[in-house]
């Protein structure tokens, strides 16, 4: 069953269309990520699910049911907001205790309660502390604490670790994956930070400019994104300008071709590939599929290298295991040669669809 | 927003029809009547009411004793919140308590104690007395008064900004090899003007206005030291009001000014912070 | 070398002496305007033997005006702090057309002479006046009466409450009351649970400021009472009465009356202010 379905939501602020004909659905117990740039549309959607906004149209489903109608108290869904919104003016346990208080339970139950969920933000010995005497991190794990009282069946979160620093923040991320999985809840959490979203959801639904872009596991929204805007999104991506000659690849500003491995008769001007830097092997030797370029700098990145290469008027990044790097001697200026293991062309008009529909058939991309 | 929230805060029609209601009927009408009152007459008649010798004399008289009080009221509130916020000495705390002490103090009471410290029987009265000065029942006890009256408006509009200013600017400033006259002027200056001037408009509407403290340490003797709201009130007490009303009137235009003023240094000083 | 140390040591004493003459000159300054006047009223009350202070106090007029000081001053601050905070709702969240303008509305009582506002209710309240005819058709009094003069204390004090809460309400955002909505908290419990507890500061400020400036109030009160001893006379008009009169030492018992009070609703404005920057 879905644990949150959201069914063709538009909303608009005037003449803005913050969010264009949404539709998603996330698992139950699933947690998912909303990733997009800033402005484009996350939290809006975020405050629609909960009740917060008003949708112009579409519905919104909690576990089955139709909730659109429902008002905010009503619909039971723990909301994190971005800056926290703790209430300034109460201790660690006011705030967490406040929903149940809300309810009218038993005071012996929301004091268990409270105490459990100290716990399990592990906040033991800050009961008494107001929120302005606490950390980033802290208070993070306070509005957690505050949203999961009340036990609802669903978990909103607002760039949890937006104002946290990398560290802290990576912690929480693995942190909040775990809690996720021990308490049964379904949710939602808003990011622009690709990594983020890889490293701990489920399911990545992407969005820009208030339409969803793409929805998959990472795997799919990595490997197989589905539009120039996902690619360039998740994760670095190489632009490449290029036309397509006869059974030639033609690399902007260069002479050299990328020859296809069987004879077609193709001609395009101006298309864009776009490469993964790790897609890249860079080589020392020629072969009839690799284009010659020159090393503009190396830079040294732990486990791997970044190469700066120039092919014709492009900048091209790669990433050079270790170990392949040690195979050669590179320097800046030295004269290499490139392969790529996959692109992908993205410009939506007929004639690109064809390129990319042959290009597949080819076995040049996927 | 959420419909039942934006019916609470935002929308809610109710909360906004007993707020309007309330300053329609306290501000908005009051203001309206007394106009409507005021030039019922016609104009060549309310203009007549106004430069009567006694009232244009009062309203003149108002003016130029508030510019005294506003000129002193700047140096010295300025130099007080300044000696405030940057330096350490004994007794700073309780001070900086005892500024809002005019605040707190009936405006009766203001004038009966510079009656009984500067008034024709005590002894700094009798020494200035001697030296042909009048202080009380003339225009240094008035100014006096107002300086009294206003004195926090200033420092309390000035004091917070100069808390809040980076130091970091200023040595900067003289880093670069500005002279301390220099860093004030071109520095510390600018960043306080607007609190500074907030605080003296505050000031001089309040001046214009005050009644309760000069009506009694002024001899308010027509055509000498009489203020306007003196004179408003000796012409309502022997039911003239239709010369009340003209002086009135001048006085609630200027109070209309200094609003628009304050809105003015608002806005530009937020523009200027951000 | 020993000559530049010394130049460092006279430069630094150049400075040291600037700031003592400025301190001083502050210092001195306070003394004079602030002090004196406060040590003066004190040794007036005490030139007169106890006796006649106290009797003088517990005349039944000065007992009649103290009362009559308090019961207004109490409904000013209730009435006040209800409309202050509406008002201030309605201007920190709240977006119509002419808010600007109304909001800057409710500043002119500060900036308005109080003998121009109690004229201005004199005049509409007043036998003659739009509001007031239609009073007095029903015998109801209101100009020479208490309700013009709780409706004199009422403008003098308008702006206190709403000025001091609409800055921390927009501070304050929107943020908190809607975590507490989806807490599942109703609006009544919103503004009593959330609203009300972050303004408390503010609010304590802006009353201590309606209370000190109600006690305090003279010329509007004046215009609109009619100053009738044993009716409509207040603390301030009484003292001002006494004054004109030559009754110093009843004049000067009450204002030191008035003076203790005013002091420790000081402490109390300090102690708010504190409180609210805390917070
Ligand atoms: N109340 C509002 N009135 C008008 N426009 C709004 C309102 N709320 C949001 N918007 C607009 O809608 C768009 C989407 O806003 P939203 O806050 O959902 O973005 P976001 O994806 O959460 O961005 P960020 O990552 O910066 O938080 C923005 O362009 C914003 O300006
Ligand atoms: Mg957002």
């Amino acid at each position: 069953m879905s644990g949150i379905m959201v069914k063709n939501i538009t909303k608009k602020f005037g003449d803005f269309i913050a969010v264009n004909n949404v539709s998603f659905d996330v698992k139950e117990g699933e947690l998912a990520a909303l990733l997009g740039p800033s402005g484009s549309g996350k939290s809006t959607l975020l405050r629609i699910i909960a009740g917060l906004e008003n949708p112009d149209m579409g519905q919104i489903f909690l576990t089955g049911k139709d909730v659109t109608p429902l008002r905010t108290q009503k619909r039971n869904v723990g909301f994190v907001f971005q800056h926290y919104a703790l209430f300034k003016h109460m201790t660690v346990e006011k705030n967490i205790a406040f929903g149940l208080e809300i309810q009218k339970k038993d005071k012996k139950e929301i004091k268990q309660k409270v105490e459990e969920l100290i716990d399990l933000v592990k906040l033991n010995g800050y009961n008494k502390h107001y929120p302005s005497q606490l950390s980033g991190g802290q208070r993070q794990r306070v509005a957690l604490a505050r949203a999961l009282a009340t036990e609802p069946k669903v978990l909103l979160l607002d760039e949890p670790f937006g104002s946290l620093d990398a560290k802290v923040r990576k912690n929480l991320a693995q942190w909040i994956r775990d809690l996720h999985n021990r308490v049964n809840v379904t949710s939602v959490f808003v990011t622009h930070d690709q990594n983020e979203a890889i490293e701990i959801s489920d399911k990545i639904i992407v969005i820009n400019r208030g339409k969803v872009e793409q929805i998959g596991n990472a795997t799919d929204v990595y490997e197989h994104p589905k539009s120039k805007f996902v690619a360039s999104f998740v994760g670095n991506v190489n632009v490449i300008n290029a036309n397509i000659k006869k059974n030639h690849i033609v690399i902007t500003g260069t002479k050299e071709k990328i020859q296809f491995k069987e004879k077609t008769e193709i001609n395009f001007q101006n298309i864009v590939l776009l490469i993964r830097p790790e897609d890249i092997i860079v080589k020392d030797n020629s072969t009839e599929d690799t284009v010659p370029c020159i090393i503009n700098g190396i830079y040294y990145r732990g486990s791997f290298y970044e190469v700066d290469l120039k092919v014709g008027t492009n900048n091209v990044k790669s990433l050079v295991p270790k170990e392949d790097f040690f195979k050669f001697e590179w320097r800046k200026g030295t004269k290499v040669y490139i392969r790529f293991r996959k692109f992908k062309i993205f410009e939506a008009s007929e004639g690109h669809k064809k390129v990319h529909e042959m290009l597949k058939q080819l076995g040049y991309i996927e | 927003m959420n419909s039942s929230l934006k019916r609470f805060v935002k929308g809610n029609l109710t909360l906004r029809g007993i707020a309007l209601f309330y300053i329609g009927l306290l501000i908005i009408l009051p203001v309206i009547a007394i106009t409507t009152e005021a030039f019922k007459g016609g104009i060549p008649n309310l203009w007549k009411q106004i430069t009567l010798p006694q009232a244009l004399f009062s309203l003149k008289f108002t003016f130029i004793i508030a510019l005294i009080m506003l000129v002193i009221n700047i140096i010295t509130g300025t130099a007080t919140a300044w000696v405030l916020v940057r330096y350490d000495f004994p007794l700073k705390k309780t001070i900086n308590a005892l500024i809002d002490i005019p605040f707190a103090i009936p405006t009766v009471v203001t004038g009966m104690m510079l009656v009984v410290l500067c008034g024709p029987r005590s002894l700094i009265g009798e020494f200035f007395g001697k030296h042909g000065i009048e202080i009380i029942y003339n225009k240094p006890g008035i100014i006096l008064a107002l300086i009294f009256v206003t004195f926090p408006f200033v420092v309390r509009s000035v004091q917070p900004v100069l808390i809040e200013m980076e130091r970091d600017m200023e040595e900067a400033a003289q880093t670069l090899g500005a002279s301390k006259f220099k860093v004030f002027f071109h520095i510390v200056l600018p960043t306080i003007l607007p609190s500074i001037l907030t605080g003296a408009a505050l000031s001089f509407s309040r001046a214009l206005g005050e009644f309760g403290s000069i009506v009694i340490v002024a001899g308010n003797i027509p055509m000498k030291t009489q203020v306007a709201s003196v004179y408003i009130y000796g012409e309502i007490e022997s039911a003239n009001i239709q010369s009340g009303l003209g002086t009135a009137v001048v006085l609630l235009l200027s109070s209309f000014i200094v609003l628009i003023f304050l809105n003015f240094i608002q806005r530009w000083s937020n523009k200027y912070g951000k | 070398m020993e000559n530049k140390t010394n130049c460092v040591e006279v430069v630094r004493k150049q400075k040291q002496a600037g700031k003592w003459v400025l301190i001083s000159f502050v210092l001195l300054w306070f003394f004079v305007l602030i002090i004196f006047p406060l040590i003066g009223i004190v040794r007036e009350t005490f030139k007169n033997a106890i006796s006649v202070i106290t009797s003088s106090l517990s005349s039944t007029a000065s007992t009649h005006a103290f009362w009559l000081t308090i019961l207004i001053t109490f409904v000013a601050v209730v009435i006040n702090t209800i409309f202050g905070t509406i008002m201030a709702i309605v201007f920190a969240k709240q977006n119509f057309k002419g808010k600007l303008f109304l909001e800057s509305l409710i500043d002119l009582p500060f900036a308005v002479s109080p003998i121009v506002a109690g004229f201005m209710f004199v005049i509409l309240f007043g036998p003659g006046g739009w509001i007031g005819s239609w009073f007095y058709s029903m015998n109801i009094k209101i100009i020479y009466a208490l309700p013009g003069m709780i409706i004199a204390t009422l403008f003098v004090t308008l702006p206190f409450v709403a000025k001091e809460i609409i800055p921390v309400l927009r501070e304050f955002g929107i943020e908190q009351d809607e975590a507490a909505l989806i807490l599942g908290a109703s609006q009544w419990q919103i503004f009593w649970k959330v609203t009300l507890p972050s303004i408390r500061w503010g609010l304590a400020y802006g009353v201590t400021l309606t209370i000190a400036r109600s006690i305090g109030e003279f010329g509007a009160v004046l215009v609109v009472s009619g100053s009738i001893i044993n009716k409509t006379q207040t603390a301030t008009l009484r003292i001002h009465d006494q004054f004109t009169d030559l009754n110093y030492a009843g004049a000067f018992s009450a204002a030191l009356i008035l003076a203790l009070i005013s002091f420790i609703i000081l402490n109390l404005i300090q102690y708010a202010q504190k409180r609210k920057k805390r917070i």
